[in-house]
């Protein structure tokens, strides 16, 4: 009897779990790997497995720090100013916390000078930004570092307030 | 990987994104002459005799040719000339025309038109030249602009490039185009249509192909079309950005600038994408290859030493030496068809400016009076040059002769035109 008990609870644990698996289910959804094929223990029928639905992920958190992806240099500048670390920081702990994930670093000039010696500033700026995440874990494979030069600017002037802003990584998820 | 299977399908066929090779109806480009040479040779043009039947006017084009060239001046005259008529040489010379033009066009039979000249000096009271082309309508301009050339090299000693053909990028609001024209803005071709930004287009040795850069797969990609086919050939698409395609002269190479290896450097690829090799290694940004005449070297921007600055290397790589020294700001390389020349862009009191280097004695010019040039392009025959420069708040083509004294401008009439590129001599 006891026995038949214990099965019972062994066979709906297992059907539970296999319910329960931890699928994301965010908008890029990945299948998350499965934890293993033996059967699974008394103490692992209490675990329960997290669904995050879309909403959840913190990458989609428009007030989320994650929400931030533009990086900002000053002018004839290619290293990542302090104030903007956190901003790699942040990135660089999803990346790594979420390896499926993929990102393009898009690097920018400002309008001056000439377009294919900008590709190549820009370049360095989107290189800045991919070797930072690098020295904090992130792999290459999760990272692509390319530029645009002046070719797509987002402020159309030509004062300096446009030229700051056209400076600039960012940083768009695959 | 989808985003494999995207660039793939773009790399085999062109899809919707090339029109095809018929020509779709663009206003023309306005050309405004500004300055011409020292000396120009005083030359009469008359009508040619039944040219009415021709879908062109041959003589306007001649006219048009020869003035834009900067080096003759022409001589008004309502005369309707054929070839074969009498020449009174004391009564032209007398009008202050050194040279004469006279000609005819016949239709044929099989719908081609027979356009025959000669070029006369009144001096000597002789012939210069004589031609009989015979062109399918859609190729009359081709022949007008083949007798212009004939008059140039009859009486300048340099081969002319009227009949040559440019191409360019143009841009309104969203819209990239690449384009084909004649070396006069004339028979606009549109090669390629893109919302994404195209740059750097580069002519093939033989003109049958353009290599450009496009951002389309949103990221810089260096792709080779050819313009008849159209068929698209993905030549550089590595980790990174991949752009400056310059081909190597006889069409089996292409010089590009990748940042594979972190840094953008200079390598070199066939022209179907294989067998890519390095050729640069420094510190700094290697960019803006460029192949010169005779293969032998490459001409590139780098800023190994602070700022960017021209060198050359062996076109198998290895050590650089640096050639610009004047100023801190020095990119574009273009060398002259003859080796002795290079042209380059150079930032001096914060304007951008085309400037020309004599290799032979590091003596620098100025060429440009505006403050935003660009990309600069020899003239197959090295006598001009010609860039992008601002024109108002617009982008337009300016030309200018490598002496500093012939200019015209080509504009559009809305949109900016830039990134020019001089096409070879053709048949």
């Amino acid at each position: 009897m006891r026995s038949l008990n214990i099965l019972a609870v062994v066979l709906s644990s297992a059907v539970l779990l296999a319910a329960c698996s931890s699928v994301k289910l965010d908008d890029k959804a990945p299948i998350a790997e499965s934890t293993g094929t033996t059967a699974p223990a008394a103490a692992d029928a209490r675990s329960v497995g997290t669904v995050n639905t879309g909403s959840a992920d913190p990458l989609n958190d428009p007030q989320g720090v994650l929400a931030k992806r533009s990086i900002y240099f000053d002018y004839d500048s290619y290293s990542v100013k302090d104030e903007f670390k956190p901003v790699v920081e942040n990135h660089a702990r999803y990346l790594t916390t979420h390896k499926e994930r993929k990102i393009l670093i898009q690097g920018n000039t400002d309008e001056r000078g000439g377009a294919e010696y900008n590709l190549a500033l820009g370049q360095k700026r989107a290189e800045a930004v991919r070797r930072a995440l690098n020295l904090l874990g992130v792999p290459d494979a999760q990272v692509e570092a390319v530029s645009f030069g002046k070719e797509k600017p987002k402020a159309l002037g030509s004062d300096e307030a446009s030229w700051a802003e056209n400076r600039r990584a960012d940083l768009v998820y695959q | 990987m989808m985003k494999h299977l995207f660039l793939r399908s773009f790399g085999t066929l062109c899809a919707f994104v090339a029109l095809g090779s018929v020509s779709v109806a663009q206003a023309q480009l306005r050309v405004e002459i500004s300055g011409v040479g020292a000396n120009q040779i005083p030359i009469a043009i008359a009508g040619f005799a039944n040219e009415a039947v021709a879908p062109q006017q041959i003589t306007a084009i001649i006219k048009a040719d020869l003035a834009r060239s900067g080096y003759f001046r022409i001589i008004d005259t309502g005369d309707v000339m054929s070839e074969t008529a009498p020449v009174n040489y004391g009564d032209w010379k007398a009008r202050g025309a050194d040279a004469l033009v006279i000609g005819s066009v016949q239709r044929l039979a099989d719908g081609r038109f027979d356009v025959r000249y000669k070029l006369l000096d009144t001096i000597k009271s002789s012939s210069l030249s004589a031609l009989s082309l015979a062109a399918q309508p859609q190729y009359i301009r081709v022949s007008a602009h083949k007798i212009a050339d004939d008059i140039y090299e009859k009486l300048i000693g340099v081969r002319g490039a009227f009949a040559t053909r440019i191409a360019y990028i143009t841009k309104v609001g969203k819209d990239y185009q690449l384009e084909v024209a004649d070396a006069d803005g004339e028979g606009r071709q549109i090669a390629l249509r893109s919302n994404e930004p195209i740059i750097s287009p580069a002519w093939s040795p033989d003109g049958s192909k353009v290599a450009y850069v496009s951002f389309e797969a949103k990221k810089p990609v260096v792709y080779v079309q050819d313009l008849v086919t159209m068929r698209r050939t993905v030549v550089a698409n590595f980790k990174g950005s991949n752009s400056a395609p310059s081909w190597s002269p006889d069409g089996s190479k292409l010089a590009v600038a990748l940042s594979r290896d972190g840094l953008t450097q200079v390598y070199v690829v066939n022209a179907d994408g294989s067998n890519l090799r390095r050729l640069s290694n420094s510190n700094g940004i290697d960019t803006e290859p460029q192949f010169s005449a005779d293969g032998q070297s490459i001409y590139f921007t780098s800023d190994r030493s602070g700022g960017p600055q021209i060198y050359r290397m062996s076109a198998t790589g290895g050590d650089a030496r640096r050639i610009t020294f004047s100023g801190s700001y020095n990119i574009s390389p273009r060398i002259s068809p003859d080796g002795k020349m290079l042209a380059y862009i150079s930032r001096r009191d914060g304007k951008f400016q085309l400037y020309v280097l004599d290799l032979s004695n590091g003596q620098e010019q100025r060429l440009s009076d505006t403050g935003k040039d660009e990309s600069p392009s020899f003239s197959p025959n090295g006598k001009y040059l010609m860039y992008a420069a601002e024109s108002g708040r617009r982008g337009s083509l300016a030309v200018v002769s490598v002496d500093g004294r012939v200019k015209h401008r080509l504009t559009m009439q809305n949109g900016d035109i830039r990134e020019p590129t001089w096409g070879p001599f053709m048949k």
